[in-house]
């Protein structure tokens, strides 16, 4: 842009007199020296209400009809807050309130709205006015002023002259926001490990598994053949503070399967029990929850972004845009018969991150 | 006493206030006294307005967001920004004795507890849903027209902040509730961030403070979306109006409109009227849809928990775009190098949507350099009037429309019983092919519109009545158009593709190789308004008997 020579001296519009100039400097634009002339404006077709006095107070009525309407509307608003109060367990009651109220404010609006317009459209004068344009930039004068502005602005205080001055003070400039960028540090918190607390859940060895959200163990012999079952670690139900985070990695999905189905790489045959298998919840792409289970296809589907996970072979993705399998959570029962886990997760659970190798 | 009194008068007359000892003359009289509100007053009083019904589109943006302050305000005295958990207590029986956030439950009582309360959580939902649609339309209607040419190009990229911020709005609002839903867009938002390599775990936890979801991320939203946002956005329109009295608004082709003038209707009394007046039939209309139709029901949703979701889960409308690329994104796009994890599957929907938006921020500046005009342009053009232009334009729509599309491929799957699989690849091919289609479609029609009009400005319009000539010929009469309706035809700029100059050494760099390439192509076919030679030749060719005079 910097080299452009395209007449930028003349910054005159297409149609005006210096136009010609302009576009023999070398712009793109051709201006024909045969273009049909502007007929300039047509001649001003009177309304209905200019020539019909019938009209026109016609026109009158229904403006401050409207405008009466409109306070109608308000006080039925009004009138409709007490007379459509809510009623506790009621939700027959929100609604009544909710469109009455509604549809008096909508009355009040709109008549004023309507009857405004009408006012301007066929009442108000319609004759068109005209205001010239002027270039955007200053004359001439205007600009070579503040020019010497600058310039005497300059001479006076030496910024130009008085480098070291003018470098030292911007570059006190540009340090001063820094601590303001240092003190947001405090947005997160000073004592934690992203990455190791990414990099655990809840889960350990022999923490039992239980039904979400009710907090109950689950028996291994309750878990028919196709079933279902969503799962939090025995525990998080009672916590209080930090349940959803924890929460938020927890999560398992808990199915079980014919074990004739399920095709299990050799060193985690022993992570099911019985064609029981236990999966991560959350989702490898962005974590949200893949809580939709396709029973005869054995697919799991994340409904964010339908990414499909195949519960046979180790959820392994088989459509979508996440790339890695969910994590398998390995499980065993207990002496009482209780689902339990044998291990945290053997990876980072939910969506992929940086320090994640 | 006397010198006091004779200033007094003095003063009267010199800023011209007769005392007519009315309450609105002397009240005006206080004020200009006070203010120089006069001086107002006569520069911007009388100032013209051109009247079309796109120039509505940026009047609804406006309108919507006034609605949303309003409405937003009412909706502060009562919402609390708190991720407390608490157990709800209010009316809505379902949920009582579920432990929600603060947030959660000042919402529902909000909702179910407080006269006129859901009222005015629909209103402002629906504003700001049609606020972010008006801003768009007005986008695409400056967009199409050309106006965002010189002088206009930095109100252009004013506005692109604007739209960028009301989406920004949207999303820190949608996260407000903390219901289900909003709870899992965070989710995503938090799985997007830690995509990002190198700063992406950590910025996570400073965003929600901590692991996900934690208990600060509602009250930080909350100051962006009721404080730091609405303040920028404020500010901006102010800019952008006040770039709108500076520059005049731009007018469309039509007999008397020049690049001189402009033509419409004065501020007050008419413009004012219809102005003021769109603004109710704007809140009106809102008030309506939201006392008849119900939006982000959170009741149905339930708290936020990590675990559940429910299928068929939506976005609001404007971050669909966003939500769709992320779905068409092919499996398999991440790796492991070095120790670390690249998450291409997070990466290239942030590239490619950053690039998009970007393009469309520097877009005036873009074509500017290719066409190298440097004119000021106050008149319109019509989009077939600008075929390239117009095709990009196409070729973008379709672009976003196909991402758009994607974030609701699973309803469509489900709704047209297509297969979730079937539906993801033809869209990833409308989003790769879509646009090349698109430009190529939107090019030949504008040159085919363009060719019309030249018909319809050299032989007339065909009025469907059939004469018969004395020889026995038949011929359709064609009625010529008056040269009023003619001057909207022709009355637009032709262009030749940059000429390819050395500088002063006597080179050609390879920028302005480049540049009179893009030139060519973007003006290399086109179709040159009729001049009054063409049009005196085509009149001698019809006989004045059937030209039906």
């Amino acid at each position: 842009m910097a080299k452009d020579d395209n007449g930028a001296e003349h910054v005159t519009a297409a149609d005006s007199p210096g136009a010609q100039l302009a576009t023999s400097a070398a712009s793109t634009a051709v201006v024909t020296r045969d273009a049909l002339v502007n007929p300039g404006f047509p001649p001003h077709r009177p309304r209905i209400t200019d020539l019909d006095h019938k009209e026109e107070r016609k026109a009158e009525r229904t403006v401050y009809t409207l405008f009466y309407v409109s306070i109608v509307g308000s006080v039925f608003a009004i009138a409709a807050y007490m007379a459509f109060p809510i009623v506790a367990e009621d939700p027959g009651s929100v609604r009544l309130n909710n469109l009455f109220i509604g549809l008096g404010l909508s009355l009040a609006l709109l008549a004023i709205g309507i009857g405004a317009v009408h006012w301007g459209k066929a009442l108000m004068s319609d004759h068109e006015g005209v205001d010239e344009r002027h270039p955007v930039r200053g004359t001439e004068p205007v600009r070579a002023r503040a020019v010497e502005i600058f310039q005497q602005a300059n001479e006076e205080s030496g910024f130009g002259r008085r480098t070291l001055i003018r470098n030292s003070l911007i570059g006190a400039l540009v340090v001063f926001p820094l601590p303001a960028v240092v003190l947001f540090r405090g947005l997160g918190p000073m004592d934690q490990d992203p990455v190791a607390l990414l990099e655990e859940t809840m889960w350990k060895k022999g923490v039992r598994l239980t039904i979400d959200p009710s907090g109950t163990p689950i028996k291994a012999a309750d878990v028919t053949l196709g079933s279902s079952f969503h799962v939090i670690p025995e525990g998080l139900s009672e916590m209080g503070h930090g349940r959803l985070e924890e929460k938020a990695k927890a999560a398992v999905l808990l199915i079980r399967m014919d074990p004739k189905d399920l095709i299990e790489e050799e060193d985690r045959k022993s992570w099911s029990y019985d064609g029981i298998v236990a999966y991560s919840k959350i989702c490898t792409h962005v974590g949200c929850p893949v809580a939709l289970y396709e029973q005869h296809t054995h697919h799991l589907l994340c409904p964010c972004h339908q990414s499909q996970f195949d519960v046979e072979n180790h959820c392994k993705v088989i459509f979508g845009p996440a790339k890695r399998a969910l994590p398998q959570l390995p499980i065993a029962v207990d002496a009482e018969g209780y689902l339990i886990a044998q291990s945290d997760f053997t990876e980072p659970v939910g969506p992929s991150f940086w320090e994640r190798a | 006493m006397t010198t006091i009194t004779t200033r007094e008068s003095a003063e009267d007359q010199g800023v011209g206030v007769k005392k007519s000892g009315g309450f609105t003359a002397s009240a005006a009289n206080y004020i200009d006294e006070r203010t120089s509100i006069s001086g107002a007053v006569k520069e911007l009083g009388r100032k013209i307005f051109p009247d079309h019904w796109s120039f509505l589109l940026g009047e609804v943006a406006l309108y919507s967001f006034v609605i949303i302050l309003l409405s937003g305000s009412f909706l502060t005295f009562f919402f609390q920004a708190s991720m407390a958990e608490v157990v709800y207590d209010g009316s809505f029986a379902p949920l009582k004795g579920i432990p929600m956030s603060a947030a959660m439950s000042s919402t529902m009582d909000i909702s179910f507890d407080i006269r006129g309360g859901l009222l005015m959580r629909q209103v402002h939902h629906w504003a700001a849903l049609l606020f972010v649609a008006a801003i768009g339309l007005h986008m695409l209607r400056i967009y199409f027209t050309g106006a965002f040419r010189k002088p206009r190009e930095l109100n252009w990229v004013i506005g692109f902040i604007l739209f960028i911020l009301a989406m920004a709005e949207g999303f820190t609002g949608y996260s407000l509730p903390d219901d289900l839903l909003s709870g899992n867009g965070l989710r995503i938002i938090d799985g997007l961030i830690k995509g990002i390599p190198v700063v992406g775990t950590w910025f996570s936890f400073l965003l929600f403070g901590g692991e996900f979801p934690g208990t600060d991320i509602v009250g930080r939203l909350y100051s962006l979306h009721i404080l730091l946002l609405p303040a920028i956005i404020v500010a901006l329109i102010a800019m952008h109006l006040l770039f709108v009295v500076v520059h005049k608004h731009t007018q469309y082709p039509a007999a008397g409109h020049t690049n001189q003038n402009v033509v419409g209707y004065p501020v007050m009394p008419v413009y004012a009227a219809k102005a003021g007046g769109f603004f109710f039939i704007v809140f009106g209309v809102v008030m309506l849809i939201a006392s008849l139709f119900t939006i982000n029901p959170i009741w149905n949703y339930g708290p936020y928990d990590p675990s559940p979701v429910s299928a068929g889960t939506q976005p609001d409308w404007y971050i669909g775009f966003a939500d769709g690329a992320m779905r068409l994104i092919p499996t398999g796009w991440e790796f492991v190098w070095l120790n670390h994890t690249y998450s291409l599957n997070i990466l290239v929907v942030l590239i490619v949507v950053g690039l998009f938006i970007v393009t469309v921020m520097i877009y005036p500046f873009i074509e500017a350099w290719i066409t190298g005009d440097k004119r000021e342009h106050h008149v319109l053009d019509r989009p077939r009037n600008a075929p390239t232009r117009t095709a990009i334009g196409a070729a973008g729509v379709t672009f976003y429309a196909s991402l758009w599309a994607a974030a609701s491929s699973d309803i469509m799957a489900t709704h047209f019983h297509l297969t979730m699989e079937g539906v993801i690849h033809t869209l990833q091919a409308t989003t790769l092919l879509g646009p090349f289609l698109a430009f190529f479609i939107a090019k030949r029609v504008c040159l085919a519109l363009q060719k019309k009009d030249r018909e319809i400005v050299l032989h007339g319009y065909e009025s469907g009545r059939i004469v018969r000539l004395p020889g026995g010929e038949f011929v359709e009469v064609h009625q010529p158009v008056d040269e009023y309706e003619r001057w909207k035809l022709v009355s637009y700029s032709d262009f030749k593709p940059l000429m390819l100059r050395p500088n002063a050494q006597g080179k050609i760099g390879v920028a302005e190789k480049v540049r009179a390439g893009l030139s060519r192509w973007f003006f290399e076919d086109r179709i040159t308004p009729v001049t009054q030679t063409e049009l005196n030749r085509a009149h001698g060719d019809h006989p004045a008997e059937i030209t039906d005079k």
